[in-house]
């Protein structure tokens, strides 16, 4: 019984993680008296009639609506994000060229770019082009391979394949861009898992460029939907609606992580990514 | 001058690996670049984001300096940064130590350690993180059963201020994976040496994982007061910045500028400003740690 205290040690740790989500699921059943009455996460009565009242939200859409503006904003941007990763890793990692070095410092560089100094300059030349209010300033970069992380992240598996692998393929006839099809993007399935549960989380927990980019509230993702609920809450307002929409909110995320989290672990692992 | 040799396979000129990593170029030009410099030309004009932009040459980085707005959210931000971080690098490596003993469950723990940094920023859990601190919500009660008194979380700066530097404390995974990571790379041998040298536990923590972990935690320093430093959404949820702008960092301070006083020559040049302050932080910590840098990507 050695192991005792880590165990006692990591139980408190995990309790304190994982208390304020069950609060949460719980609060969402209870009455606003109830949630400044216990401490305790378990509701004395559940009505799941609170959820139906939720899905409606406060405006003329459900939450059907806004996921369905979320997917069709995280549904190119991941496809964008592979695409053009996997092809600029392919490019560092596999070829040698002018100024490799240089582009490869600046690749780095952008992931400690704070995105605050970017976005109003980026705001005003999305207006400018006409694309305000449409979902092309948050997917359209994607495909530029904004994220230098994802890129690091496959060069150092790209690394990791033999190069020997090339030869034989190159011998047996096969070009650059099949030989990264057919050989070398089978390998790194793991990282390519990764980008596109990152993709799918980050752009889920993203709010700072849908509340520029986006001004219509038919077009809303759920993170500004959820704002705009939270910010139309009065006195005497069912709290508990609210936080059954945060609830809802949360259910994609978790279920991507849960689905994906042996891969995704295991491409972070050897990456040296994270949240 | 030299001429230098491209190693590449047979058949493949020097310009394939460039056209391969176009996307990136044009992508850098575009999105970061051009927003760049833009921001330092605007910054320099009088604008409202309609009309004509007029040149006032530095007026707005003067305006800035003398601001008693800027030079709080300034203060605010560097005080949340310098909260935050250590606590934040202390947490996850407590966490990542624990976490790497080899016993059975483990991974279990490891996944609720890691699962509130990947709703990070979520607005759900800003909302979430807003009700547990309202008065008499389930941060007061808990320091009730405790005995303590209540906290006036949202009535003071320090209290609105450490409503925030909970949350993102909470969310500590992803630093702690990059430590764990790095846990899993030391050899198990070096501990065994250490114990027949009559090392003990705390004594090898010192002496063979800290100094083993320069580099990672390195990384996570900066990674972390960059992402410290841009703070703005919980802010802008839970706290709206106050009370008495207590919370008001400069990250609201630039969207307020730009999106509710329409001054999107001022907020530029806040912009610029900024990442001129965190570049040079980041400067900063690089020289500091000289030593180890050379080890560093």
């Amino acid at each position: 019984m050695k192991k005792l205290p880590l165990y006692l040690l990591l139980t408190a740790g995990a309790v304190v993680m994982i208390y304020p989500l069950l609060w949460l699921v719980g609060a969402s059943f209870k009455s606003n008296d109830e949630i400044f009455s216990s401490p305790w996460f378990i509701p004395s009565s559940f009505d799941l009639s609170v959820y139906a009242r939720a899905w409606k939200t406060v405006t003329p859409h459900s939450m059907g609506h806004y996921f369905l503006n979320t997917f069709l904003i995280i549904i190119p941007k991941t496809v964008f994000a592979v695409i053009s990763s996997v092809l600029v890793a392919y490019g560092f990692a596999r070829f040698d060229f002018p100024l490799k070095k240089l582009f490869f410092a600046l690749l780095l560089g952008t992931m400690f770019m704070p995105a605050i100094v970017t976005v109003m300059p980026l705001y005003l030349m999305w207006s400018a082009a006409g694309l305000h209010d449409t979902y092309i300033p948050l997917t359209l970069p994607s495909l530029f391979a904004a994220e230098g992380a994802f890129v690091f992240m496959l060069v150092q598996f790209f690394k990791g394949v033999p190069k020997e692998f090339d030869e034989a393929a190159r011998l047996d006839g096969c070009g650059n861009i099949q030989l990264l099809v057919y050989i070398l993007a089978p390998c790194i399935r793991p990282v390519i898992v990764s980008i596109a549960v990152f993709t799918f989380l980050w752009t889920m927990n993203d709010f700072l460029t849908p509340l520029i980019m986006i001004s219509s509230v038919e077009k809303y993702p759920l993170s500004l939907i959820l704002r705009l609920s939270a910010d139309s809450t009065g006195d005497g307002y069912e709290q508990r609606k609210i936080i059954a929409m945060s609830v809802i909110g949360l259910i994609p995320s978790i279920a991507v992580f849960a689905a994906a989290q042996k891969k995704f672990i295991s491409g972070i692992t050897a990456g040296g990514l994270s949240g | 001058m030299k001429k230098r040799n491209y190693r590449n396979p047979v058949g493949v000129g020097k310009y394939t690996g460039l056209l391969l990593i176009t996307p990136f170029i044009i992508g850098f030009a575009v999105f970061t670049l051009y927003p760049f410099a833009a921001s330092f030309a605007l910054g320099l004009t009088d604008f409202d984001g309609i009309r004509q932009p007029r040149f006032i040459g530095t007026e707005n980085f003067t305006d800035m300096l003398s601001s008693s707005d800027f030079r709080n959210a300034a203060a605010v931000t560097l005080k949340y940064t310098f909260i935050l971080v250590p606590l934040k690098l202390a947490v996850s490596l407590l966490a990542a130590v624990l976490l790497n003993a080899g016993i059975r469950g483990i991974g279990v723990y490891r996944t609720i350690f890691y699962v509130p940094s990947i709703l990070g920023s979520n607005l759900a859990i800003v909302i979430m993180w807003q009700f547990l601190f309202t008065s008499g919500g389930l941060a007061d009660q808990l320091l009730g059963l405790a005995g303590l008194p209540s906290v006036s979380w949202y009535g003071t700066g320090s209290g609105a201020m450490l409503i925030i530097v909970l949350l993102r404390l909470w969310e500590f995974g992803s630093a702690m994976i990059l430590f764990l990571n790095a846990l899993r790379d030391i050899p198990g041998e070096y501990y065994d040496a250490a114990k027949v040298d009559g090392c003990g536990r705390i004594n090898s923590f010192f002496r063979i994982t800290l100094p083993l972990l320069g580099r990672v935690t390195f990384l996570n320093l900066v990674l972390q007061v960059i992402a410290a430093m841009q703070e703005f959404s919980a802010p802008y949820m839970i706290t709206g910045g106050g009370p008495m702008k207590g919370t008001y960092t400069i990250g609201m301070l630039i969207y307020d500028e730009m999106f509710r006083y329409h001054n999107a020559g001022y907020a530029n040049a806040v912009s610029w400003a900024f990442f001129m302050l965190v570049t040079g932080i980041v400067l900063v910590l690089f020289a500091v740690t000289r030593r180890r840098r050379e080890e560093f990507i």
